[in-house]
């Protein structure tokens, strides 16, 4: 890539930084040059970013429909899988995919519920009330 | 203690620590495509049953802490590391470096990092940082992907620190040992044997998924996505493949031009005229990468999306393979003295 081929697309990063580049100039010698953004990649961040959006849906209609616990939509919203909200929760991963289950997460004690809602940065009656009403 | 350290950019967070930190030990010859180039940073690697934030896992540089490690080895500097279980010894540990007037090395998870913007905190748990020193109660950071240097409070800095996931920190502080001083001698010898090393990375590792076998393998898959996949969510693969590619900390083209600067500044060091030839093998891969971008934004974005468009695609990972083996295969018969 040619110096002055860099490009200088807006992104969401320019707000709080340039990033660095490496590209040649015109006797061939590699220089580094601040770039704000290029489009292909802002684009690439929103397809993941929309995707995100996606999911969170998703798993707000199944928890509506009563197919999952509100722990899912929790955790898309929060970009977690389950590995994740282990390593977070010190639960481990069977009961975490446990505690998915409605009737289960119906009987969780407040103590692990608390937990959760910890790392969600909600509090438990938000956790919860995602089960019976939307956020 | 903080008035010493002085912050420069890198393209690449992990290169950016290395170098900073070898200056404070007065390597002050480091620059980050040395830092890169020694710790056999160039890499490729496509691993189809992990899975990263739903997309497929890849990556166009080494292991995390590789650079670091492999570049202090080489050049004969000892180095500390450390991870810790208990929060309080991991900032105990930091402060008493701090006060000893040592930067230190921390790796840490992004998603909590507070300055990030937002829409760059994924749990990414391998990015580093330096902290250089401390002002009441905020750390102060040196970021080498920033432009400038930042701060943060001893509870974010902790929670960093201790993010959980994949490749979770737990605490991981380093820094090198100030115990000699690196010659030149020294610096010639750690080039070769980076070299060497890249050369043994991204040619000889048994397997189609890593090194320039790796890169072919992609390319092959990437053909088969639009079928396999679906359009939709062979546009999401796509799209993490360019971030990986492009996002911040790869200077652009997947670290290919960070290697072509290496390639230049090692000339410095040996004089062959071959380096200069091999590095413009890697401008055009980045370039070749690059194009490659361009192809898979326009199926992401929806403007392309048939089977002739993906098998473009996959052809351009193809060419991009065969181009860097005849590197690397230049690069290991290249003689360098000493």
């Amino acid at each position: 890539m040619k110096k002055e081929d860099i490009p200088q697309d807006p992104s969401s990063l320019a707000k709080c930084t340039k990033e660095v580049c490496y590209a040649v100039d015109n006797s061939g010698k590699y220089v580094t040059e601040l770039s704000t953004g290029w489009e292909v990649k802002t684009t690439a961040l929103s397809v993941a970013w929309q995707d995100i959006e996606k999911r969170v849906a998703a798993a707000k209609q199944k928890v509506l429909n009563k197919e999952i616990s509100p722990l899912l939509y929790f955790m898309e919203l929060r970009l977690m899988d389950i590995g994740i909200v282990a390593g977070y929760t010190g639960f481990w991963k069977w009961q975490i995919k446990r505690h998915l289950k409605p009737s289960v997460f119906q009987k969780l004690s407040n103590i692990k519920l608390q937990q959760y809602a910890e790392v969600f940065n909600v509090s438990v009656e938000d956790m919860k009330a995602m089960g019976s009403d939307s956020i | 203690m903080d008035n010493k350290f002085a912050h420069i950019q890198a393209a690449h967070c992990e290169n950016g620590v290395t170098t900073n930190l070898l200056r404070t030990i007065g390597v002050c010859n480091m620059t980050e495509p040395l830092a890169f180039g020694i710790g056999s940073g160039l890499f490729f690697v496509y691993i189809p049953i992990l899975k990263l934030n739903n997309g497929p896992a890849i990556a166009f540089r080494t292991m995390p802490g590789f650079i670091f490690k492999r570049t202090c080895q080489s050049l004969g500097i000892e180095v500390i590391r450390k991870k810790f279980r208990s929060k309080e010894r991991a900032e105990f540990f930091l402060k008493e470096c701090l006060d000893a007037g040592k930067p230190v090395g921390c790796q840490v998870g992004v998603y909590y990092l507070s300055y990030f913007p937002k829409e760059y905190r994924f749990h990414f748990n391998a990015h580093n940082i330096i902290v250089y020193g401390k002002a009441q109660d905020n750390y102060l950071i040196s970021d080498p992907v920033m432009e400038n240097v930042t701060t943060l409070s001893s509870y974010e800095l902790e929670r960093v620190r201790f993010a959980k996931g994949p490749l979770s920190p737990k605490g991981r502080i380093y820094f090198p040992i100030e115990n000699k001083i690196v010659t030149d001698e020294q610096i010639r010898k750690a080039i070769k044997i980076g070299i060497k090393r890249n050369v043994r990375d991204m040619l000889h590792i048994p397997g189609v998924f890593t090194g320039v076998k790796g890169i072919k393998y992609t390319g092959n898959k990437i053909k088969k996505w639009r079928d396999k996949l679906g359009l939709h969510k062979a546009g999401l693969y796509l799209a993490q493949l360019v971030r990986m590619q492009e996002e911040i900390g790869t200077g652009g083209g997947g670290f290919r031009y960070i290697y072509g600067a290496f390639l230049q500044e090692a000339h410095a060091w040996h004089p062959n005229d071959q380096l200069l030839e091999i590095s413009k093998t890697f401008t055009e891969s980045g370039d070749l990468w690059r194009t490659a971008a361009v192809q898979a934004a326009g199926i992401y974005k929806g403007r392309l999306g048939s089977q002739p468009d993906f098998n473009m695609m996959g052809d351009y990972l193809l060419e991009i393979s065969e181009l860097e083996k005849k590197a690397f295969e230049a690069l290991s018969k290249i003689k360098l003295n000493s």
